[in-house]
């Protein structure tokens, strides 16, 4: 499958199938810290993931310390 | 994993509740945290005016989004930074949001007011970027709302925005920000608006995941000052805390507000008087701001 990272936007490959939250741990992603998006579907943790689908892993974390978010 | 409502596959799993939701449950759920804390702080008055200040990220449109669906009476205040493509992307996400639902979008522009974009000022004055954005954020957004005649105005910090800042002034035993470290600051000046944070009981993952299921079109990068920020370090800290003790997070930021916060607070008695070169409201003579622009004034001519 092709996963999708951001912040910097990067692609990797991963073979196999999976649970999400056994990827993130591979991935060394804590799971609080991002939305993991299939085909426009959030998923969560217990959804298997594998074969041709393509995640994209979407960091939730705002930055700096402005004032508006 | 099922939704916790209605059984249907869930979209979001929310650990420090120890519960999953579906898209539509759980987007119920987030507006009723929105309207609970609306509720319990007196935010604001369905006959108000609610100033929105929004930066195109998943927090103020998500904010904005759920006030707009609720009936409420706002504009977006957008502030643009110069931050080279970083606001110019997100300017347009604003004004692409604004346009979509037929509301009115307030931009100012730093470069205006302070004398030069917010990259420039950090090279003038040497402070810390987050510093001196910040301060040009806090003055304009009252300004702002001062001109155009709104009481409030309201910012998309969240959950865990709050329980970072808190930690930061901790750690550092800032006695003096842990009283004004509220959801609601009241109005102590004539000429100071009340702000509020209607999206303080919800996570950051929550507003994300709002955003995304609401398919809000959010800037996802990060501003490209943020990185080294003391504020990230903060969070990645407490996300470490969160995913060994789910709620850690929620217990630290809402056990401050109900049980320490009353014990910070004092009869302040600073005096405020009205900035001898803008006007607006400051505890000297000069403001900060004033004082900022002068500077970059001085180190960039």
């Amino acid at each position: 499958m092709k996963i999708i990272l951001r912040n910097p936007r990067r692609e990797i490959a991963v073979d196999g199938k999976r649970r999400v939250k056994d990827l993130l741990v591979e991935l060394e992603i804590l799971p609080s810290t991002v939305l993991v998006i299939r085909d426009n579907e959030l998923l969560t943790g217990d959804a298997t993931v594998g074969g041709d689908d393509v995640l994209e892993v979407r960091p939730v974390m705002s930055g700096g310390r402005g004032d508006t978010r | 994993m099922k939704c916790r409502k209605c059984g249907g596959t869930a979209a979001l799993e929310l650990r420090r509740h120890n519960a999953a939701f579906c898209s539509p449950h759980f987007l119920e759920f987030f507006r009723k945290q929105v309207a609970e804390a609306v509720h319990r702080h007196h935010m604001f008055t369905r006959e108000e005016k609610i100033m929105v200040a929004v930066s195109g990220g998943k927090d103020s449109l998500a904010l904005w989004d759920v006030l707009i669906e609720d009936g409420y009476q706002t504009a977006g205040l957008y502030l643009d930074l110069g931050i080279f493509d970083y606001s110019k992307e997100s300017k347009a996400k604003c004004e692409a949001f604004a346009a979509a639902r037929g509301q009115t979008l307030h931009i100012e522009r730093v470069a205006e007011a302070v004398g030069a974009p917010i990259p420039v000022v950090q090279q003038a004055t040497r402070r810390p970027t987050c510093s001196a954005c910040g301060l040009s954020k806090r003055y304009l957004m009252n300004r702002a709302a001062l001109e155009h005649g709104y009481p409030v105005v309201a910012t998309g910090h969240n959950l865990d925005d709050e329980a970072a800042t808190l930690f930061g002034s901790v750690m550092h035993w800032q006695t003096d920000a842990l009283p004004r470290q509220s959801p609601a600051l009241a109005s102590t000046h004539p000429k100071l608006v009340r702000r509020v944070k209607p999206l303080y009981r919800l996570s950051e993952l929550e507003t994300a995941a709002f955003a995304f299921l609401r398919g809000i079109d959010y800037i996802v990068e990060e501003c490209p000052f943020a990185k080294g920020a003391t504020s990230i370090a903060h969070k990645e800290v407490l996300n470490r805390l969160e995913e060994a003790s789910p709620g850690s997070k929620h217990n630290f930021l809402f056990g401050f507000l109900e049980k320490a916060r009353p014990a910070f607070e004092k009869v302040e008695n600073v005096e405020l008087h009205e900035c001898t070169s803008c006007g607006q409201v400051t505890t000297g003579a000069i403001c900060a701001f004033c004082k900022l622009a002068d500077l970059v004034k001085r180190r960039t001519s």
